[in-house]
């Protein structure tokens, strides 16, 4: 009995002693952080995808505070960030725009046909790696939900077997970019609503035969396009250049397919 | 005497060597060491805390737990001295010299809790040391763990960039494999000392 209260004791006495110790050190040896730091991390989205390239919001923000990072070097953050920047810092930056991820492919399960049942795990690289995932498209969104898993502001969801930015959520890190195995996730600027949401390049019967909504390679919007902004990108499937886009809606007029649309999806 | 430290070391380094031969420390082993830069980063930091606790945790062992008989305790005991010391030490070095501490970085409270560690302190005392050989061992097996990693983490850096590995085998997959390969080759050490 002696022997567990002296062990009891000693440890105990070892936890005070040290306890004691190190919260006299931290004054002793208190360092004084640079205050814009922590105001600068309170302005961050504190997500910490990473997507600056610096581990976490903290390391952005003592760089942004260092002036290592310029102020616009959060792709998850808006206008919004780099005014309250300008407010603590006392700098200004430029004003980009806001872009969204999109992903560019509309065959939900209604409109798209299936090579085979998939039963394996909820994961699109697992099911990719089986004869090039189970729609019959090779190029399609499989909509097992890996790029929903990564995004660290829940901005995505699977609509009928597709996956769909929410944009208004979105914050444009790029993590679903990295994470989905078909390179169906681009990032555009936000005001521009027109895309091709598909990326096969099959030619256009073989397109056909597997979706309703796929890009056949047609042309009829490249000749439509009075700003010139849609190209073939050397396979029968059409692109639209975001920069010289306008916004004016004729190539879904004339889209046989409904390949391109009108994205507008923000949550309700 | 500088016969048997020669041979501490290199029975410390290559011959028992922490990682690849008695698989101590595995964790940061495969997770820092994806570059050389950061993998001298954490090599030092724990060359740096194994000294010490070896230091620390052989006094402990002497005036506390060998005086009132509670060996027992030793494993809590050790993890709690190594613990706050490291907490101590990074509270130093912040306050003393800022480039150490930006170069040991997030590291340093890293290894608080590896088993590389606490195995040191304990081999210390299973082997008898005194306090002087304690604290030549602990930076001798601190040294052996770099090695080991930067030798890693040179391998693994030039897989990155040279290998075509076959697509099931990419990232921890191969890792592990090489793992095991550089660890078969330290064990070509053993019976370099009779």
């Amino acid at each position: 009995m002696n022997e567990i209260i002296l062990a009891a004791a000693i440890i105990g006495i070892m936890g005070i002693v040290f306890g004691i110790g190190l919260s006299y050190a931290a004054k002793v040896f208190h360092v004084k952080e640079d205050e814009r730091i922590a105001r600068v991390r309170a302005a961050l989205p504190g997500a910490n995808c990473g997507a600056c390239g610096y581990p976490g919001c903290d390391g952005l923000a003592a760089a942004i505070v260092e002036g290592k990072a310029s102020g616009n070097a959060c792709p998850a953050s808006g206008d919004e960030f780099t005014e309250k920047l300008a407010d603590i810092l006392g700098i200004k930056t430029e004003k980009t725009e806001r872009k969204t991820a999109r992903v560019l492919c509309n065959g939900t399960c209604a409109l798209s046909r299936a090579k085979y049942q998939y039963y394996g795990i909820e994961d699109c690289s697992a099911a990719a790696q089986i004869f090039g995932g189970h729609k019959s498209c090779k190029y399609g969104c499989l909509g097992n939900g890996t790029c929903a898993r990564v995004c660290p502001f829940d901005a995505i969801a699977i609509v009928e077997g597709v996956a769909v930015i929410l944009q208004d959520k979105c914050r444009a890190c790029g993590l679903c970019i990295d994470a989905c195995p078909k390179k169906l996730i681009e990032l555009i600027p936000v005001s521009k609503n027109y895309s091709v949401l598909c990326r096969s390049k099959d030619k256009g019967p073989v397109t056909k035969k597997s979706c309703d909504v796929g890009c056949i390679g047609c042309t009829k919007c490249v000749k439509t396009c009075p700003a010139g902004a849609i190209s073939m990108e050397g396979a029968p499937l059409a692109k639209i250049d975001p920069e010289k886009c306008t916004n004016c809606g004729e190539c879904v007029k004339v889209c046989p397919t409904t390949a391109i649309r009108k994205v507008e999806t923000f949550c309700n | 005497m500088i016969e048997q430290i020669v041979t501490s070391f290199l029975a410390a380094v290559l011959i028992e060597n922490f990682v690849l031969v008695r698989f101590l420390g595995i964790c940061p082993f495969l997770g820092v060491s994806k570059k050389i830069k950061t993998a001298w980063g954490m090599g030092i930091a724990v060359v740096f805390v194994m000294a010490l606790a070896s230091a620390f945790t052989w006094l402990i062992q002497k005036y506390v737990l060998e005086s009132f008989n509670i060996e027992f305790l030793q494993t809590i005991t050790f993890i709690l001295v190594i613990a706050a010391l490291v907490q101590f030490v990074e509270m130093v070095i912040k306050k003393t010299s800022r480039t150490l501490y930006n170069a040991l970085g997030v590291y340093l409270p890293l290894i608080t809790t590896n088993c590389a560690i606490l195995a040191v302190c304990i081999i210390n005392v299973q082997k008898g040391f005194d306090l002087v050989n304690a604290i030549l061992y602990g930076t001798f097996a601190g040294i052996g763990f770099t090695l080991a990693l930067i030798l890693f983490a040179g391998i693994r850096e030039r897989m990155d960039l040279f290998s075509n590995i076959p697509e099931n085998l990419k990232g921890f997959p191969i890792s592990l494999i090489s793992a095991s390969l550089v660890s078969l080759a330290f064990l070509g050490f053993q019976g370099l000392i009779k």
